[in-house]
């Protein structure tokens, strides 16, 4: 038997010669759809989306109030140019290749904080997609003081190895004082252009404190800032230990940035928020391992009971205030107010609670009747961390929530969402927000944060209630008066027939009930009568507004102000009227409407009779 | 005599002065309103001094600050402007003709009779004037009148004398709906009976026991019209006559015997002139059942019913009736007056009637 030689031509040596490691950039470019470049449509809405982020993100870290430029510029061949420009604090030339040139470089990864950005893959996601779509690389301009050039970039990604590929490096001159500029040329369509229109909208809602001014080939959007006061920046915290997992206590354990010798005590007060001396010997008991024993000799299963003693021990949820911005009741509710006129606004925030460890703040606000949609669904607004969610709205935990919850008892239909003028606002604040896929569109069910959802919508849901009722039952009231007015009349006519009298004058009566400003017109023998009276309880300043074809400068009473136009009279007189007092005058004529302005809808009653 | 005109101008201006009222109200800026006593049970009071069940003082404001009140008050206004030229040109209408005419009234206009009935009485009230005297007369009319008693009439052809034996055939003389407008002569009566159903009326007619026991026989028509009970009340008042009430055995019977003697709950407020506080009641009583073991009816749960309902009624509050209550409860059984017919026709008229009398202590010729 002669020893035979190892083969080195079997299938598995076949395919161990095809088989390398994928570099990420890779990846992506097979996977764009995970990263929300899934189609030409959607990619200018998320290259622009992440481009904000992270101008957004910038300029919280150095709490400036954010003023961002974004342009849309048709190119020929199907490409567009898209550039986001904003005030933050720059970028430094020698980090400027890595953020926009390479997957998953960033600085808020090992962090534990809110923003909005996380792991340093959209915006080098964008360049990537653009660089594979048009070919052309993107222009960076970067400036961090006053006192420093601005830098310019050509820049691109070498896929196969995910590092920048630097195409030109330039220092020059820039306008700004500080702030980032990026132009990228993609291959895209702008169907998406409403969607675009309300991410801002929505994106202004929740950042109250900034100005975003689009351009889109020529025409100027601007989303005014409503708070002047910048959001102060969230801290990071150390990880909490509910939450933390095996392997993370392990590598957390094992690093080279500990102290020689360090304690098991000392690392867990050190690594871990909210242990102090009491909880950090209470862990070593439950652990069964000395305190004072150097956490580097820990073997796997002393680790084991110390993960399950972290996991047991009770231990206060991690300061949410520190390390999230909700965007706060008052600046929701002002937010809403601005964008979508409703004529009732309520927000909510939360207390923070904790999943896995992380803190959560859920906010929410609701909006009912005045410029919002009457027919159809509710208008469901989505926010994870001050980013607005666009898609998949059916996969998002919000979503699932709010259909689940019975809107009947609140006084509305529902077909899933619920119907009529109805906008909801869903905001979720964590330092990691749990999305269903890295597009980031959709947040995943955790059974924690779906019961902080539906408990804040039923809270808003009870007070839309109380306001459908207060509503309906001003309604109701303003109904009868009126019922009762158009009974008086007839009994002042009947009553005055029987005893052959003139017939008195009701409105007194009338206004009585209504407690209103009554304006009547009233044709009798050939004249027009006009009075008002004011029955409610503070004086008025109001113009009454008569139009006829009949001329209205023959009035009893001079107008302010009189118009004819094509036949048209049109007269105003401005009147003050104290709580009780009133006015009246009379034209020649047979016709003639009239309107009160100066005084609220619900406070008048014009009678034409 | 009977001075009309005079009555005429009382009741349009006492309709008047309500309508006046509410102008005055409007003219000074005030919602109009009315006071109206409430008529319920609850405010049924026994009148000591002339002995019979009257609304108490319980009131209720009505201002036109609701929309039902609203419409109440302009349907009184309707109603009064209405009644008003009715009296004037001396028409006259019945309850349901009244209503019929609300058709044109537009917002005023009735939902049912029972509303314009009951407006009608409420006007009543507030005027102090049955609704007689505004030309107002009830659908259901014809009892009637048989026996020696004289009486004038004033008809649109101008008085008419009638004696109630001799100028009547055999059903007698028919009440007329405003009995006001009759005067009442004379009699040779000692004793009025007031009988429930027609077969016992004419049983008594031709039994003559009008003639036989001077006896002034008045049908009631089962639960007695204002008209009949108002006769019963000025023949009483006017020739201090003995009144006694016929009925049936039954719980639905004693509140006949009750609405001619106390008043009714509707009527409350004019139990004053249509009230007999005097009547006596004959039968047919409970005991009456069981002592002449007359043919009877079980009694079902209405009937039970309706005589626990009377222990709690205020007209029914004395030993008498409680008695007689107890006793028909404990039988369980009720009969019409008919009945006696068992023991033959005569029996009523030979041997009840005169037994029953001499019980009540009315003494006969």
């Amino acid at each position: 038997m002669t020893p035979e030689k190892p083969p080195t031509h079997s299938p598995a040596h076949r395919l161990a010669r095809e088989q390398r490691s994928i570099s990420i950039a890779e990846f992506f470019e097979k996977n764009r759809h995970l990263l929300g470049f899934d189609s030409p449509t959607r990619s200018i809405i998320t290259t622009i989306k992440e481009a904000v982020d992270n101008a957004l993100d910038a300029c919280e870290e150095v709490e400036i109030l954010p003023d961002i430029f974004i342009s849309i510029h048709k190119l020929p061949d199907g490409l567009y140019r898209i550039i986001v420009e904003d005030n933050g604090p720059g970028i430094l030339a020698s980090h400027i290749p890595f953020v926009f040139g390479k997957i998953l470089y960033g600085s808020r990864f090992h962090q534990i904080r809110q923003s909005r950005g996380q792991q340093g893959i959209g915006i080098s996601a964008a360049v990537l997609y653009a660089q594979l779509t048009s070919g052309q690389p993107t222009r960076i301009i970067s400036r961090c003081s006053y006192h420093e050039p601005a830098h310019e970039f050509m820049l691109g990604i070498h896929t196969e190895t995910n590092e920048p590929d630097i195409v030109s490096h330039t220092e020059r001159e820039w306008d700004r004082a500080h702030g980032t500029r990026i132009e990228i040329t993609l291959k895209a369509t702008f169907s998406a252009r409403k969607r675009l229109i309300e991410y801002l909208a929505y994106s202004s809602v929740v950042n109250p404190h900034t100005r975003i001014t689009l351009d889109l080939d020529g025409e100027y959007i601007v989303y005014e800032r409503t708070s002047n006061e910048p959001i102060k920046k969230p801290e990071s915290i150390k990880p909490h230990p509910h939450g933390t997992e095996l392997g993370r206590l392990q590598r957390m354990a094992a690093q080279k940035s500990l102290p020689k010798q360090m304690s098991v005590h000392a690392f867990l007060i050190d690594q871990f928020s909210k242990i102090g001396t009491k909880t950090a010997d209470e862990i070593c008991i439950h652990a069964g391992i000395d305190k004072d024993q150097d956490v580097t000799s820990l073997d796997l299963s002393a680790l084991t009971s110390l993960h399950a003693a972290l996991q047991a021990i009770k231990i206060p949820p991690p300061n949410a205030q520190t390390c999230l911005s909700p965007i706060t009741e008052e600046q929701i509710r002002q937010g809403i107010l601005k964008e979508f006129n409703p004529d009732f606004a309520v927000a909510k925030t939360r207390t923070a609670i904790v999943y896995a460890g992380h803190p959560v703040v859920v906010e929410a606000a609701l909006g009912y009747g005045g410029s919002l949609e009457t027919e159809g669904q509710a208008k469901l607004l989505r926010f994870a961390n001050r980013v607005p969610l666009m898609y998949q709205q059916g996969a998002c935990i919000i979503t699932g929530v709010i259909n689940a919850i019975n809107w009947r008892n609140y006084g509305l239909s529902q077909q899933g969402l619920p119907l009529g003028p109805l906008l909801l606002l869903v905001h979720i604040a964590s330092t990691n927000v749990p999305f269903t896929s890295e597009s980031k569109d959709a947040v995943a069910a955790v059974p924690e944060i779906e019961r902080e959802i539906t408990l804040i919508v039923q809270e808003l849901g009870r007070e839309l209630k109380q306001f459908l009722n207060r509503r309906d039952k001003m309604r109701q009231s303003e109904e009868r008066a009126q019922a009762i007015c158009s009974l008086i009349p007839d009994i002042a006519e009947k009553v005055a027939e029987t005893l052959e009298r003139p017939v008195p004058d009701t409105s007194p009566i009338e206004g009585r009930i209504m407690k209103r400003l009554i304006a009547k017109a009233q044709m009798r023998d050939g004249r027009v009568h006009l009075s008002v009276y004011n029955y409610t309880s503070t004086a008025l300043d109001v113009s009454v507004y008569c139009f006829s074809s009949d001329d209205l400068s023959q009035s009893s009473k001079k107008p302010t102000y009189c118009d004819e136009s094509g036949g048209e009279y049109t007269a105003v007189w401005n009147l003050h009227l104290e709580s009780g007092e009133g006015w009246n005058a009379e034209y020649p004529g047979t016709g003639g409407t009239i309107d009160i302005r100066g005084v609220l809808d619900e406070q008048k009653v014009v009678i034409h009779s | 005599m009977i001075d009309v005109q005079h009555s005429k101008k009382h009741a349009i201006d006492q309709l008047l002065r309500i309508s006046d009222r509410w102008y005055q109200q409007i003219e000074a800026g005030d919602i109009p309103s009315i006071s109206l006593a409430t008529r319920t049970k609850r405010n049924l009071t026994y009148d000591e001094e002339t002995e019979v069940w009257k609304l108490g003082n319980l009131e209720r404001n009505r201002a036109a600050v609701t929309e039902k009140s609203a419409r109440h008050i302009l349907r009184m206004a309707y109603t009064i402007g209405f009644l008003k030229h009715q009296i004037m040109e001396n028409r006259s209408s019945t309850l349901r003709e009244m209503y019929y005419i609300s058709e044109g009234w537009k917002k005023a206009k009735f939902s049912d009779q029972h509303e314009s009935n009951m407006l009608v009485e409420d006007l009543e009230i507030l005027t102090d004037i049955q609704r007689e005297h505004f030309n107002l007369r009830p659908e259901e009319n014809g009892a009637s009148i048989f026996g020696p008693i004289e009486l004038r009439e004033q008809t649109r052809r101008g008085p008419k004398k009638i004696h109630c034996q001799d100028d009547v055939g055999e059903a007698g003389y028919q009440i007329p709906t405003n009995v006001d407008q009759l005067e009442l002569l004379d009699h040779d009566a000692d004793v009025v009976i007031a009988i429930e159903t027609g077969g016992m009326y004419a049983r008594l007619i031709e039994n003559k026991f009008d003639e036989k026991y001077n006896a002034i026989l008045v049908h009631l028509k089962g639960q007695p019209a204002r008209s009949t009970r108002r006769l019963l009340n000025r023949i009483q008042e006017r020739f201090e006559l003995p009144v006694t009430v016929f009925t049936d055995g039954d719980p639905w019977s004693y509140r006949i015997f009750a609405s001619v003697a106390y008043g009714s709950i509707k009527s409350a407020h004019i139990s004053d002139i249509l009230a007999t506080p005097s009547a006596l009641f004959i039968g047919v009583q409970p005991s009456d059942i069981r002592e002449y073991n007359l043919p009877s009816d079980t009694l079902n749960e209405r009937d039970i019913a309706a005589l626990k309902a009377e222990l709690t009624d205020p007209r029914f509050m004395t030993d008498y009736w409680k008695e007689q209550i107890a006793i028909q409860l404990q039988i369980n059984v009720k009969s019409e007056q008919q009945a006696f017919a068992s023991r033959g026709l005569d029996f009523v008229t030979e041997e009840y009637l005169p037994t029953r009398f001499a019980d009540l202590g009315i003494r006969l010729r």
